[in-house]
């Protein structure tokens, strides 16, 4: 009962927030609505027994990369709206497309199937922790599909620093 | 029934914590006075020792100033959030066998989790402030607070593979009682970082510069005044007593002593949170202020390479020696 109520707290504050964070005027206060937004994904992740996800969830998204986003807006614009082009340009047109999408995603519903049963129902998960469980899987079963991951993120890393490390030596001489 | 008890227990704890608070302050002026040949406060109660409660109630009473062009919605809950993550982390925290308010598997975690909450605070009490001095404060902390949180989960992850858990309680048992037991010996490379980290992440000296007083005013919280100064005060000190504890729990071995007080369990604990302390003040009396520069390349050249090493090190013996 208690965790249903629950749910459903996160639920409708994921969606208010979600709804709030596109609406809002302020860039700034929409950064922070995300941020409402990710706590309750975490206590999403507590529900299903996924305490190590949800620490993670709120130190890598909401403690690292929402701060960046922070970043990026103080140093760009200040307290100034967002003014852009409209993509669509009759206002009907885009609600029918919006309405249109909205049917479809509902009408799609009653084809999600549950997965299979893993190795890991939430008893055992509890029983060995979840950060070790996650472990367990990632490091034995899934650790092709992780190593590949690792190597993607390090391309990325490598990429940065090259496009970052390009203008320096140009620009100092120049000076 | 069961949630009334967990109810009067976080209220204990916090009395108790925002009494710590208090005298901490008291602690750090008294010692700093004593260092630099003063008396420190010295008048009101016997040596000063009411100075913690006047200052609680002037601030409390003082005038709450909102500037005219401020967010203040932003402005009025910066502070909050601000103490509100510093004393949510005091929930895992084991001050003794058993006295931990929530005993969770991820309590390491939670706390990095809640301190990365915290440094919100600091970034949208500059921002919102609209003032360039707490503008730069924010900003300033904010590039710390990333930067120096990467060094410090990076140290700790010695411990954990230590002790093989990161349940707090777990990681002081892993430890034992005795005095070699204790994890600043094998993992002494992460205790250096840990420290270093610990002090930028709690914005003390020689890491200071979201609130450097002699080109920042008072840095992010140059526009607050009243009660809301005095939270964010709080939160730092709090913060404090929280890294503190961190660091008692995964290298001093938490509340094991020499010998056990049966009376009071949390005695070692406390004796080390405070030796902690100590040394946080102390430093804050010797040591001037680094440049922003420096304060980058050491922790991004310096310390998360050291910390990197460590974790290699760490796992090459633990996989021969198993």
């Amino acid at each position: 009962m208690f965790t249903y109520l629950f749910f459903l707290y996160c639920a409708v504050m994921i969606v208010g927030t979600g709804l709030l964070a596109i609406t809002m005027r302020n860039p700034v206060h929409a950064v922070l609505m995300v941020l409402v937004l990710f706590f309750h994904m975490a206590g999403l992740y507590l529900i299903l027994g996924a305490e190590f996800l949800a620490a993670v969830q709120i130190i890598v998204y909401a403690g690292a990369i929402l701060v960046l986003y922070l970043f990026v807006l103080f140093l760009v614009s200040l307290r100034d709206e967002v003014k852009m082009d409209r993509f669509v340009t009759s206002a009907w047109l885009g609600r029918i497309i919006s309405v249109g999408l909205g049917v479809s995603l509902i009408a799609m519903l009653p084809t999600f199937v549950l997965g299979q049963k893993g190795h890991w129902p939430m008893a055992e998960v509890i029983k060995a922790t979840h950060t070790k469980a996650l472990g367990m899987e990632m490091y034995t079963s899934y650790i092709l599909p992780f190593e590949i991951a690792g190597l993607i993120l390090l391309i990325a890393v490598i990429g940065g620093l090259v496009l970052a490390k390009h203008d320096t030596p140009t620009t100092i001489e120049k000076s | 029934m069961h949630v009334l008890i967990l109810f009067i227990e976080i209220l204990i704890l916090f009395a108790i914590i925002m009494l710590h608070v208090a005298y901490a302050t008291y602690f750090e002026r008294k010692i700093i006075g004593h260092m630099q040949v003063r008396m420190g406060p010295m008048r009101v109660g016997w040596h000063g020792l009411l100075q913690p409660i006047a200052d609680g109630i002037k601030s409390f009473f003082k005038e709450d100033v909102v500037p005219e062009q401020a967010d203040v919605v932003t402005f009025r809950a910066a502070p909050i959030i601000c103490l509100t993550a510093m004393l949510t982390s005091l929930a895992v925290i084991p001050f003794a066998k058993g006295w931990v308010l929530a005993n969770i598997n991820v309590g390491l975690l939670f706390i990095f989790a809640m301190s990365s909450l915290a440094s919100y605070g600091v970034i949208l009490a500059g921002w919102a402030s609209n003032s360039k001095y707490t503008f730069l404060g924010g900003l300033r902390s904010m590039a710390q607070v990333i930067s120096y949180e990467v060094a410090m989960g990076l140290s700790l992850v010695g411990v954990m593979m230590l002790s093989g858990t990161l349940n707090l309680t777990k990681i002081v048992e892993a430890q034992g009682g005795s005095f070699g037991g204790m994890y600043i010996f094998p993992q002494i490379i992460a205790f250096f970082v840990f420290f270093i980290a610990m002090l930028a992440e709690t914005n003390r000296v020689p890491f200071d510069l979201p609130e450097a007083e002699t080109e920042l005013v008072s840095g992010y919280c140059t526009e607050y005044s009243g009660m809301r100064y005095a939270i964010f005060f709080m939160a730092e000190y709090i913060g404090m007593m929280v890294m503190s504890s961190i660091g008692t729990i995964c290298f001093l071995g938490g509340w094991n002593g020499p010998f056990e007080v049966t009376i009071f369990p949390p005695f070692w604990f406390v004796v080390k949170v405070y030796a902690f302390m100590f040394v946080f003040i102390w430093i804050r009396a010797t040591l001037p202020r680094y440049r922003y520069d420096q304060l980058m390349s050491i922790g991004w050249k310096v310390l998360i390479p050291l910390a990197l090493g460590n974790i290699v090190l760490t796992g090459f013996i633990k996989a021969f020696t198993g």
